[in-house]
């Protein structure tokens, strides 16, 4: 089917690696047990529904935008990952990225 | 391109919202929650294991077989169950059925109505805005812009997915079709036609 020429290319399932990140967390963590999907979807969708109150939403970036948001406050409110704990963490890894030479794999100190 | 120069001091800093995304995976997996090797498995299996091949599946043993294609219209959640697409928003399924006087066509653009196990991951017009006020407002000129003309006295219906009831719709069988086995016919269903935005594609 792919190799069919008239077959335009495939669109990527996750335009960003991110998108791909944020998508596999959420999945793990339910697989895991620390929420269930219906609950999931439900916040999910009023962080969607905010946000589409403002502006029209692309599907795209728009979309994993809204995703990482829900499964943030959904951590938070868990007490699983806190705001601050968050902060500190990104705050970390920014840094390990302007301060690992160029080529190097990047990791936290 | 002025990152791609092998002499750039420092690694290239991926946007805002992938740090914090890292800062998650680092604090969870700190605490056990999650397992690093496990998300890399679970983008594979979205990635190349759950797309509209299962679908696909399903929609041409419907063409094949008419016991089957019953029972899927009837109740399509355990039918398609049994083949093995379940599991995350693989429940509440409704299949609709594409005939000479009536052409399906599902929107939504909340998160919880695409049917996962059959049809992967949505594209990302099928979450915009855009497609779902103009699926509603102007079916047939929105169709139109897929490739997809129909005739004059052919009605269109627009089904609204939700977390309660996802629709899969049931593409028309192409003529010229009847001696391909399920393999072949499967290889004729695009995504698309089961969104109800395209229609399957010819048999060569």
């Amino acid at each position: 089917m792919s190799n069919c020429i008239t077959a335009t290319a495939p669109e990527p399932v996750f335009l960003e690696p991110w998108h791909a990140q944020v998508f596999a967390v959420t999945v793990a963590l339910n697989e895991a047990g620390r929420f269930d999907w219906p609950d999931w979807a439900d916040r999910f969708s009023n962080t969607l529904k905010r946000n589409g109150l403002n502006k029209e939403l692309d599907g795209g970036d728009d979309y994993f935008h809204a995703w990482l948001e829900t499964l943030e406050a959904l951590l938070a409110e868990q007490g699983d990952a806190g705001q601050d704990e968050v902060t500190l963490l990104q705050g970390a890894w920014e840094k390990a990225y302007l301060t690992t030479p160029h080529g190097k794999p990047v990791r936290l100190p | 391109m002025p990152h791609d120069h092998s002499d750039h001091p420092h690694a290239l800093l991926p946007p805002e919202p992938a740090l914090r995304v890292k800062a998650l995976e680092t604090i969870l997996t700190r605490k056990g929650l999650i397992d690093p090797a496990a998300l890399d498995e679970i983008i594979d299996t979205y990635q190349n294991k759950i797309g509209p091949q299962n679908g696909a599946r399903v929609v041409a043993k419907a063409w094949s077989d008419p016991a089957f294609k019953a029972a899927l219209l009837e109740d399509a959640t355990p039918v398609v169950a049994e083949l093995g697409y379940y599991g995350r928003q693989g429940e509440h399924m409704v299949v609709v059925e594409n005939t000479p006087e009536q052409h399906n066509m599902v929107v939504c653009t909340l998160c919880s109505c695409y049917p996962w196990p059959l049809l992967g991951i949505p594209p990302g017009w099928y979450k915009s805005d855009a497609y779902r006020a103009r699926a509603v407002r102007e079916p047939r000129r929105v169709l139109a812009e897929f490739g997809v003309t129909l005739a004059e006295d052919t009605a269109v219906r627009v089904w609204d997915s939700t977390a309660e009831i996802r629709y899969l719709v049931l593409p028309m069988r192409p003529e010229g079709t009847e001696g391909l086995g399920e393999e072949d016919l499967a290889a004729l269903v695009t995504r698309d036609s089961m969104i109800g935005t395209g229609l399957p594609k010819e048999a060569s």
